[in-house]
């Protein structure tokens, strides 16, 4: 029995290590994202291919971070971040590299808790990380934001864009516009092009992207010419019947239902609207892209949705259709504004590293300070945007996009 | 016999503040040589939060033997009165020390209150009606501080329910708790040191108690509440004075929470029903009414899903299988019955028996 035991506990350990082996290179094949040990695999990988300049095999590399939700209720987010950002870190490693010095990457999963963002933040500080490609989320940017503009890390966040990220960190530029920036862009189009007098609001109070919004977009309709007839709020406990708020904004006689939410819960305010007769003109910001491809929706409701947003997938312009394919080849995915703003973020990071013309060898915080003074002086043409700039306060300078669905479509309305 | 006794309890605690500030030294002198990574010194704080959490609890499981689930509720308001708190004296109290240690104080009063305010209606229910109620409540202090809305300005505070908006600011009013968004730019003042001070001071008050009169008292109502009550135990005042100091424990570890990260905002994920039993699950792996394996399950159960942050996406996975595969080992009577017939402590004793 005794022996018995022995050999049995032997072999689970066997088993377990065999396990934790597996996860280890899965997890390096599928997403680079690699743990102390297997980041010299990646690198080793890296110095084989044919391009590679002779500096990567003398370890002079950047590294650069990544930090999302890749488990849990936001995982599409992270995941898309993550994709996005390996796929221009891939193209420059084949294209040789940032002045021929190759790139490292390394994800790391934030459960979308801020708490577990901070861990991740230090997780990949003792990787050797030089440069930040995050957070995905707002409210975990605002933690991370916090640490990294302690050790003054140069931080670029794709996705995150509430103001309190910026506010009063220098080391901390958005690729993505703030949220208030948002909500005046939305308030300023329709009054503007007169699309409707009377406009009901819908949005999520529990999430701070909806609200953050929502208060700009209050604020500057003062000075437009519509008025808002109705603002209902929902949480993220209950979010599945909209019949409530979209009476309420009937009752009220809205032209147009404006939603600073996310694709999931717009997709059931279309159908549970139109069950109910009630066909206003809907209108939405950057979280309404994905809703054509939402599962068992009508894409024929969404006609005549407008939406602004920096990206839609189908775009016909060169950069987004090669961007499009080689992500649909890579990660079997159509892509989301969230790994167009992740791709831009990698390329924001190479045009500022080439105008600085800051090394490897650089410390953390000597790279941060050149990388901060070429963010003022570079201007790049993205996915996202054309032209981007910044100011020294971290927050982008970009024309908004407004698109129109038509024929399930997203079209760009001139 | 009687003195053998007491020696007994005093050793069972010596051990257990021994454990703690043996962790603390150890620690001490590994970042002193620098041995210690940044994540490891990242979660320094958390871990003590997590203790005093895991501790607390045990107090209204293990020791009045009543299962709340609504421990994250008590955390989430020490967490806001404390930011809310820092974050308003910021400019008046320089010294963060002194700072820090009112906001404790207030956090776990305000805890304290809140505790003892849904303990008197909660307290008359019992067993599973007890959780669900406690349960409902931990939600409701999330949803109602995920619409509260409190700004200052020249003219005082300000407070709304429905948005920033409407609490018609001056220029220049700062949003100190903007509702869903939270509170940001609390000050970091959470130390490694303050958060073993908490911990030592939490095992003082949970560990005296249970030694006490009071603490007695508490036991006999989880052990027969007939029998306590007819020797003439007040039962209402004794589960109150378990709930509440509970839940002003619980209140103090929200505060280190709080001034540990620059934004706090009422999620699910911290202050939902999912960390009540994430704190219920560090209890019961521990041993409910052991305070020291609350300790050690609590260190343990908050390490791993960093230390498996080298399986990337499996690891919560992992996580998962290795926390139903401890859970089996400590408490399935197969496992306990393989472990005493092989235990060290047996094989040892036969031995000594065969010399």
């Amino acid at each position: 029995m005794k022996k018995f035991k022995k050999v049995m506990s032997l072999l689970l350990v066997a088993a377990m290590i065999a396990l934790v082996g597996c996860g280890n290179s899965n997890g390096s094949e599928q997403t680079e994202n690699t743990d102390n040990a297997a980041s010299t695999e990646t690198a080793g990988d890296a110095a084989a291919e044919e391009n590679a300049p002779t500096q990567a095999a003398d370890g002079e590399v950047f590294k650069i971070g990544a930090i999302g939700p890749s488990t849990g209720s936001a995982a599409v987010y992270g995941l898309a971040v993550q994709n996005g950002a390996d796929l221009a870190i891939k193209e420059i490693n084949e294209a040789g590299g940032i002045n021929g010095t190759l790139i490292e990457y390394n994800f790391q999963d934030d459960e979308c808790d801020n708490e577990k963002s901070v861990n991740a933040y230090n997780t990949l500080k003792d990787w050797g990380m030089q440069m930040l490609v995050g957070t995905t989320t707002s409210g975990c940017c605002i933690a991370v934001a916090a640490e990294s503009a302690n050790d003054n890390m140069f931080q670029i966040t794709p996705s995150g864009s509430s103001v309190d990220i910026i506010n009063n960190n220098d080391n901390v530029y958005q690729v993505c516009f703030t949220d208030p920036n948002q909500g005046v862009g939305a308030a300023q189009y329709i009054g503007e092009n007169a699309v409707a007098q009377k406009v009901a609001v819908i949005y999520d109070s529990s999430d701070v992207y909806s609200s953050g919004i929502y208060e700009k977009f209050v604020q500057e309709s003062a000075n437009q010419s519509f008025e808002i007839v109705s603002a209902e709020a929902f949480t993220a406990d209950n979010k599945t019947d909209f019949s409530v708020q979209l009476q309420k904004a009937k009752d009220a006689g809205a032209e147009l239902v404006f939603l600073p939410i996310y694709y999931t819960e717009a997709s059931l305010i279309l159908t549970q609207a139109n069950a109910m007769d009630f066909a206003p003109k809907f209108f939405g910001c950057d979280g309404l892209d994905g809703i054509l491809n939402v599962e068992n929706f009508d894409t024929a409701l969404a006609e005549g949705v407008m939406l602004l947003t920096p990206f839609a997938a189908d775009a016909e312009d060169e950069a987004t259709k090669s961007f499009v394919s080689a992500y649909v080849a890579a990660y079997g995915d159509t892509p989301n504004q969230f790994a167009a703003d992740a791709y831009d973020a990698v390329y924001i990071l190479k045009a500022a590293i080439e105008k600085s013309g800051a090394v490897p060898s650089d410390s953390v915080s000597d790279l941060c300070e050149k990388l901060k003074g070429a963010m003022g002086e570079i201007t790049v043409d993205g996915l996202t945007g054309e032209a981007m700039s910044w100011d020294s306060d971290g927050a982008v300078n970009k024309a908004p996009k407004a698109m129109e669905i038509v024929n399930g479509n997203y079209a760009l309305i001139q | 016999m009687k003195k053998l006794k007491i020696s007994k309890t005093l050793k069972d605690n010596i051990l257990t503040y021994g454990i703690v500030i043996l962790a603390y030294l150890i620690m001490q002198i590994l970042i002193g040589t620098g041995n210690v990574s940044s994540l490891m010194q990242g979660l320094l704080v958390p871990l003590c939060v997590y203790v005093i959490l895991a501790v607390s609890l045990n107090l209204t499981v293990g020791i009045l033997g009543e299962l709340s689930l609504g421990h994250a509720g008590f955390m989430c308001v020490g967490a806001f009165t404390g930011a809310f708190f820092s974050k308003c004296m910021q400019d008046v109290i320089s010294i963060s020390l002194l700072r820090f240690i009112l906001a404790i104080v207030i956090g776990a009063v305000a805890a304290g209150i809140i505790g003892f305010l849904i303990g008197m209606p909660v307290l008359r229910l019992r067993g599973d009606y007890l959780a669900i109620v406690t349960l409902a409540f931990g939600e409701i202090i999330k949803n109602i501080i995920n619409v509260l809305y409190i700004g200052k300005d020249s003219r005082g505070f300000h407070f709304s329910l429905k948005d920033s908006l409407s609490l018609g600011l001056e220029e220049g009013g700062t949003v100190i708790i903007n509702g869903a968004q939270g509170i940001t730019g609390t000050p970091k003042d959470a130390t490694f040191t303050m958060g073993i001070l908490l911990i030592i001071l939490t095992l003082i008050i949970v560990l005296n108690l249970i030694h006490s009169r009071d603490g007695r008292a508490i036991m006999s109502i989880r052990d027969n509440l007939i029998a306590a009550e007819s020797v003439g135990i007040n039962i209402t005042k004794y589960k109150l004075m378990a709930f509440s100091i509970s839940a002003a424990l619980a209140g103090v570890a929200g505060v280190l929470y709080a001034h540990n990260l620059s934004s706090l905002m009422a999620t699910p994920k911290n202050f939902g029903y999912n960390m009540s039993i994430m704190i219920l699950v560090f209890v019961v792996l521990g041993g409910i009414g052991n305070i020291r394996g609350s300790i050690i399950s609590a260190v343990i159960l908050t390490l791993l899903p960093e230390l498996l942050r080298g399986l990337s996406n499996y690891r919560m996975l992992i996580y998962s299988i290795i926390l139903i595969a401890m859970m089996l080992f400590n408490w399935s009577p197969k496992f306990i019955h393989l472990r005493e017939k092989y235990s060290l402590k047996r094989l040892f004793r036969k031995n000594r028996e065969v010399q």
